[in-house]
């Protein structure tokens, strides 16, 4: 595949906690797959952590302090040149593209004083002029056209039904969703764009339990049981998901699935750029596919596509 | 025959106080269900998430005292669904905040087992932070 790199729209990107840890896998594959595309993914400058999860009180401005800094660093990336009038915000991690557009909006609620306020917190850096939109990477993907996706496959991941798991957060709330809250359609596109078969299936926006994986792990062992054997009694042969915290619970946890339940039949989850990647034709590297808990290569070898 | 349903001032100060800290307007929701039979997690908890507004609308603070309103992860699906309008995640934020300002944690690092605290990946560990420590 060919690539010159000065005709590569670059955006700036975020990346967040966990692609950098548990989710290197989740990076590699969507970096990679991006740049056929021809978009360059630029890592913000010193980003920090959104905060993973919106504070949802009326009184607290403190938390939405973070996000700021890291809207700031995207307006700094335009003033230095280092991206050109792109004030869009890429994430792929579903929790932080959340809370970093939901802390937007509630910086930038209309009378801005929000926005007064916090920026009177910011010492060290410019003031934030409220330019950022934060965007998800399937976002971008339908901007270009799921036909455009479709014409740079090299593998059609034919025979492949694949389940498409939206979980929470890039659906809820609705007015900054990417898709219907109820009857979504994008990651069924998606999945169509390479060739697989998309599943339509009960659970498809049915919490996995999120951060009670911590501290109230029985509830998630039963939600993501609940989830693998809806999606799996509906044909699917796999999960697609764009979620770290939805991918650990869904595919680590079958280890206590398993264990509480010998007859449950495990099934492989993966990044949906796991499986962009290996529709482009991409390497081993760039997959990551070592780095899933429930080994995916006995699926993808039996359907011919290792 | 009309009922009145008075509160006492100490359960018009708990409800206020909820509303204020969340900026949901509880007295009107109508009790339709719709949250609890949206909830993915209503039959873990102890109260239904139509019960923890019913509470809160008439000002018993034991609702504080609820597995519920722990339980509730903000997955929004009873926000999406509510023909109130009304953001039931940020009433159960409020109650949970009304505990934790008092400086009592939900959690105990020390309760996360060696085996465990090496698999969690950062984002579980920020998430529960958050939400379950003051």
């Amino acid at each position: 595949m060919k690539n010159n790199n000065t005709q590569l729209m670059k955006i700036p990107y975020f990346p967040g906690c966990t692609l950098k840890d548990q989710a290197k896998n989740f990076e590699r594959s969507a970096l990679d797959s991006a740049k056929i595309l021809g978009i360059e993914f630029v890592e913000i400058p010193k980003w920090i952590c959104c905060g993973t999860v919106e504070s949802l009180t009326s009184d607290d401005d403190m938390h939405h302090i973070a996000p700021m800094r890291n809207f700031i660093r995207v307006e700094e990336m335009n003033s230095q040149k280092i991206v050109d009038n792109e004030y869009r915000m890429l994430t792929l991690c579903s929790m932080c593209f959340n809370t970093l557009k939901r802390s937007n909006q509630f910086i930038n609620n209309n009378d801005q004083e929000t926005l007064k306020k916090l920026n009177d917190f910011m010492y060290l850096e410019e003031d934030y002029q409220g330019k950022v939109e934060v965007i998800h990477f399937f976002e971008l993907l339908r901007e270009i056209g799921f036909e455009k996706v479709a014409q740079k496959v090299n593998v059609p991941l034919k025979s492949l039904k694949i389940a498409p798991y939206y979980g929470c957060m890039l659906l809820r709330p609705p007015d900054i969703g990417i898709d219907d809250a109820e009857n979504p359609s994008i990651i069924e596109e998606f999945i169509s764009s390479i060739g697989a078969d998309p599943v339509d299936f009960n659970s498809k926006h049915r919490c996995c339990g999120s951060y009670h994986t911590i501290s109230k792990v029985q509830i998630v062992i039963n939600s993501a049981k609940k989830i693998i054997t809806d999606a799996r009694n509906h044909g699917a042969d796999a999960i697609i998901t764009s979620c770290p915290l939805c991918a650990f619970n869904l595919d680590s946890r079958q280890k206590e699935i398993k264990e509480q339940d010998d007859s449950f039949k495990q099934m492989p989850i993966f990044y949906f750029s796991q499986l962009l990647a290996l529709a482009f034709g991409l390497d081993k590297d760039s997959l990551g596919l070592e780095d899933n808990y429930i080994n995916p290569e006995p699926l993808l070898k039996e359907k011919g596509l290792l | 025959m009309l009922k009145t349903i008075r509160l006492e001032d100490e359960n018009t100060q708990f409800l206020k106080k909820v509303e204020s800290i969340s900026g949901e307007i509880i007295t009107v929701c109508d009790q339709c269900g719709v949250c609890s039979g949206s909830c993915p997690f209503t039959d873990d908890m102890d109260i239904t998430p139509a019960n923890m507004m019913r509470k809160v609308q008439l000002g018993q603070s034991d609702v504080l005292e609820t597995e519920t309103i722990w339980i509730c992860a903000s997955c929004l699906r009873c926000m999406a669904r509510c023909p109130r309008g009304l953001d039931l995640s940020k009433v159960a934020e409020a109650l949970r905040q009304i505990n934790l300002r008092t400086a009592i944690n939900h959690i105990k690092v020390e309760d996360i087992s060696p085996e465990e605290a090496k698999r969690l990946p950062a984002i579980a560990y920020v998430g529960a932070f958050r939400k379950l420590t003051g």
